[in-house]
């Protein structure tokens, strides 16, 4: 990776975005890494779209937020419309393909619009609440920002004490991780 | 949406669904507000001050003149309009925050010279906006982000009694009383009581009214009620506290 | 009992979390406050952190009362220290305004929101003035103003240095987006900089007996006379005058030969460094001036780097509040100088970038 990244993730609350952000953000600074993570927030964040700016760079990172993302990754339906904001031609746009109706919001100058199966993965193969870690994994397969190896301990450090009681659990977010990076080796 | 029947008339359907979260209790307690905004028929001469607070999220809720203030400031700014305009009926609606702590000097001030408005305050133990911080009415033992290893009373006192405060330092012909989200029909009838408290020019006219936060308590919807109805009616008493020139109810 | 930070550590936190952890580091004995986004996690992770080192903590009725009560902890010789945002700040204008006049070395750190009013909870620089200026006084303060996560922590454990040494009222500068984001920065405990921190020191009881064996301390802030009032305020400014330049501080990126100066303070210096690396890469002449201290500002410095620019170009997230500051020290310089202003919102590099190409 020789230039920086910068991906917009977006979602409902209860989705994991900012999750997915800071722990693909902790991996990213545990390999020495220059990375900087802000949440978006307001006075009506409850019900509204919860978006996280991240930016992973071998330099020091300027402006915390940035205009358009080489990377958005929208996991809801107002998700999608409200990032294609942070479209350009270069950007890479991601949304799961569970998501109905959104065929006309989509960003029509990217380069490139991606149908992600990361629910349906989740659902069938794993569990639903892995959902976001399979969208992780479909990230650092688009990009490869980060290791597979350092996503993991980045996993460990922030769930660990869930893994200590149910190890089938760390299983299944392994498992999540490496599924997510095969989908997009596929669908791209 | 088919829900339309329930609404009040003075609600603003264009602005519904509404911005708080599921659960909350400020909703139950507009409801309550708007029906008797109806019942009076006096949209057209209410005026509507939300503080900040989880209740600016009620700037667009009412159709219904509305003034969003400051943090704390809601009480003097609708207490100005009175003064110069004696036909509105001034309502203030903040939190237990902006009511009993930054803007306690406004309350304590309005009720003791008696000005003619509507104080209404929904007390749900903590700061809802900012993120649920410690309140002057969260409850002994009750652990928010700044009290996170529970409310400690030596160090910051026991939870505030508004409207026994408030009864304590307004005139004879105040208007004070605690109504519950658990018990809307009874909050209704305080509240209009209030509102004609105002309406007829009597006096200060308050009511607390006991909510749910279901966000920052961090509750199921069970436990949300549990502690609306035990834990919080261990602490503050629900009732009319004082009625000009008659008996109480409660 | 164990220090906070024991040597030196890498970490990777929010700015709020930099925030505590700096204060706890100083040595900072009591923090006093009211709730307001975005700066309430310096009071949640403090209110967590701090009962295990012995320090306090206290949550007030407002702003008002977190500002006074904080001189109050001063005054009783301890390190004490408030922080606040947006509508807080102008509440808290009235006890700084008291802690100017009084010379009491409160600190209080700023995490700038939307403005005016309660506007947004997000971000600006639009409480620039009113830190430096706010109050009915002359602006005797210190004022750091912070563009990174590690110079968040290092003015922090500063702030409370300049202003037990100086005895002027503290402020750190930052934002609701520094106060948010997380990055990467080393935090330490001063000691293993060699970094020794100023001692606090009681103004009244100060052990003794009034009248017998020490003077009674008589703190006031009021005058019967215009004289005297003068007299008062014209020490100030002869103190203040005297000290600025041991307290100036200010970055140059690129200034040498810089034919377009971006100036920027805070986070938005982050941008106008990144465009000035992207514009030199092209072979352009750009450079980038960032006063650190904001009050008192790097007069001297920036004054010379203008001059021997073509162009000057403020960027702020405000609408002219740096600019102003910037024109009143640039006086008599006769460079052209330009703005670029986003009241409110944030600025990135390539927006810089495009700007700054209208003047090469
Ligand atoms: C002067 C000032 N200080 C602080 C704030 C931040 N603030 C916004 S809402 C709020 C508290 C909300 O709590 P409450 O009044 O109890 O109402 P709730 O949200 O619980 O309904 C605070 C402290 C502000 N807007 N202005
Ligand atoms: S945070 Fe609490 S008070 Fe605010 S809208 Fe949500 S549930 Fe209601």
């Amino acid at each position: 990776m020789a230039k920086g990244v910068k991906i917009a993730l977006a979602g409902e609350g209860g989705q994991g975005v900012q999750s997915v952000a800071m722990i693909l953000t902790e991996a990213a600074y545990a390999m020495g890494k220059e990375a900087l993570y802000i949440p978006n927030f307001g006075v009506e964040q409850r019900g509204g779209v919860s978006v996280a700016f991240v930016q992973i760079d071998d330099e020091k990172i300027g402006s915390p937020k940035f205009k358009t993302a080489d990377i958005v990754v929208a996991l809801s339906d107002r998700a999608v419309r409200r990032t294609t904001m942070y479209c350009d031609q270069e950007t890479l746009f991601f949304y799961d393909d569970n998501i109905e109706d959104v065929e006309e919001d989509l960003p029509k100058n990217s380069k490139k619009v991606v149908a992600l199966p990361a629910i349906k993965v989740a659902k069938e193969e794993l569990h639903p609440r892995v959902f976001n870690v399979v969208v992780m994994g479909a990230v650092i397969g688009a990009t490869g920002v980060v290791t597979e190896e350092k996503a993991k301990e980045a996993l460990e450090s922030k769930l660990g004490y869930k893994f200590e009681q149910n190890p089938e659990l760390r299983e299944m977010n392994f498992k999540a991780l490496q599924r997510g990076m095969e989908i997009v080796k596929e669908v791209m | 949406m088919s829900v339309q029947p329930q609404m009040p008339k003075s609600w603003r359907s264009e602005t519904k669904p509404h911005k708080f979260c599921p659960g909350c209790g400020h909703p139950l307690i507009l409801k309550a507000l708007g029906e008797v905004i109806d019942e009076l028929n006096i949209a057209d001469r209410t005026v509507f001050g939300c503080d900040i607070g989880c209740s600016l999220l009620a700037w667009d809720f009412f159709n219904v003149d509305t003034i969003q203030t400051h943090h704390g400031r809601t009480t003097p700014v609708i207490v100005g309009l009175r003064r110069a305009n004696e036909n509105v009926i001034g309502i203030a609606y903040m939190g237990d925050g902006g009511g009993y702590a930054i803007g306690s000097q406004h309350l304590v001030n309005s009720a003791a010279r008696d000005e003619k408005v509507f104080v209404l305050l929904a007390n749900n133990t903590q700061y809802g906006m900012t993120g649920g911080q410690m309140a002057p009415t969260t409850l002994p033992g009750q652990k928010t982000e700044t009290s996170p290893y529970g409310r400690d009373t030596e160090l910051t006192g026991p939870p505030v009694q508004g409207p026994e405060m408030v009864a304590a330092i307004s005139g004879e012909n105040a208007y004070v009383a605690r109504g519950t989200v658990g018990n809307v029909r009874q909050l209704k009838k305080f509240i209009k009581k209030a509102i004609q408290n105002v309406m007829e020019g009597r006096g200060f006219a308050f009511v607390e009214a006991l909510s749910l936060c279901p966000t920052n308590w961090r509750t199921n919807a069970e436990d949300t009620w549990k502690f609306v109805e035990k834990d919080m009616a261990t602490y503050f008493k629900v009732g009319e506290i004082k009625v000009p020139g008659e008996k109480k109810e409660g | 009992m164990t220090k906070p930070i024991e040597g030196e550590k890498k970490v990777f936190m929010t700015g709020n979390e930099v925030v505590a952890w700096a204060a706890l580091a100083a040595g900072a004995e009591i923090m006093y406050g009211y709730p307001i986004t975005p700066q309430n996690e310096i009071m949640h992770y403090w209110t967590r952190m701090a009962p295990k080192y012995g320090r306090k903590f206290l949550q007030t009725e407002d702003e008002i009362s977190a500002g006074f009560t904080c001189t109050g902890g001063v005054l009783a010789g301890k390190r004490a220290f408030t922080a606040t945002a947006g509508p807080g700040n102008t509440l808290m204008q009235e006890p700084m305004s008291m802690a100017e006049m009084m010379r009491i070395p409160t600190v209080l750190i700023v995490c700038q929101r939307g403005g005016p009013s309660t506007a947004t909870v997000i971000y600006s620089q639009q409480e620039t003035t009113m830190t430096c200026y706010g109050g009915n006084g002359e602006g005797f303060r210190i004022v750091y103003s912070t563009a990174t996560h590690q110079e968040l922590f290092d003015y922090t454990i500063k702030a409370f240095n300049t202003a037990w040494k100086y005895r002027f009222p503290t402020f750190v500068l930052g934002d609701g987006y520094q106060s948010k984001m997380r990055e990467s920065l080393s935090i330490y405990d001063p000691e293993a900089r060699n970094i020794e921190m100023v001692r606090a020191e009681p103004y009244v009881v100060k052990g003794g007996v009034p009248g017998e064996n020490r003077d009674p301390a008589h703190l006031r802030n009021t005058y019967n006379m215009e004289e005297e009032l003068y007299e008062v305020i014209m020490d100030h400014a002869r103190e203040y005058e005297k000290i600025a330049p041991e307290i100036i501080e200010y970055e140059e990126y690129e200034c040498d030969d810089a034919d377009v100066l971006l100036v920027a303070h805070g986070v938005v210096s982050r941008a106008a460094k990144g465009a000035v690396k992207e514009l030199r890469q092209d072979g352009k002449k750009v450079g980038h001036f960032k006063p650190v201290t904001l009050r008192p500002f790097p007069e001297k410095e920036l004054l010379e780097r203008a001059k021997a620019a073509k162009q000057v170009i403020v960027i702020e997230s405000a609408y002219g509040q740096l600019d102003k500051l910037v024109k009143s020290h640039l006086y008599g310089c006769s460079t052209p100088i330009a703005q670029y202003f986003r009241p409110g919102e944030g600025i990135t590099i390539e927006e810089v970038v495009q700007e700054t190409k209208k003047y090469l």
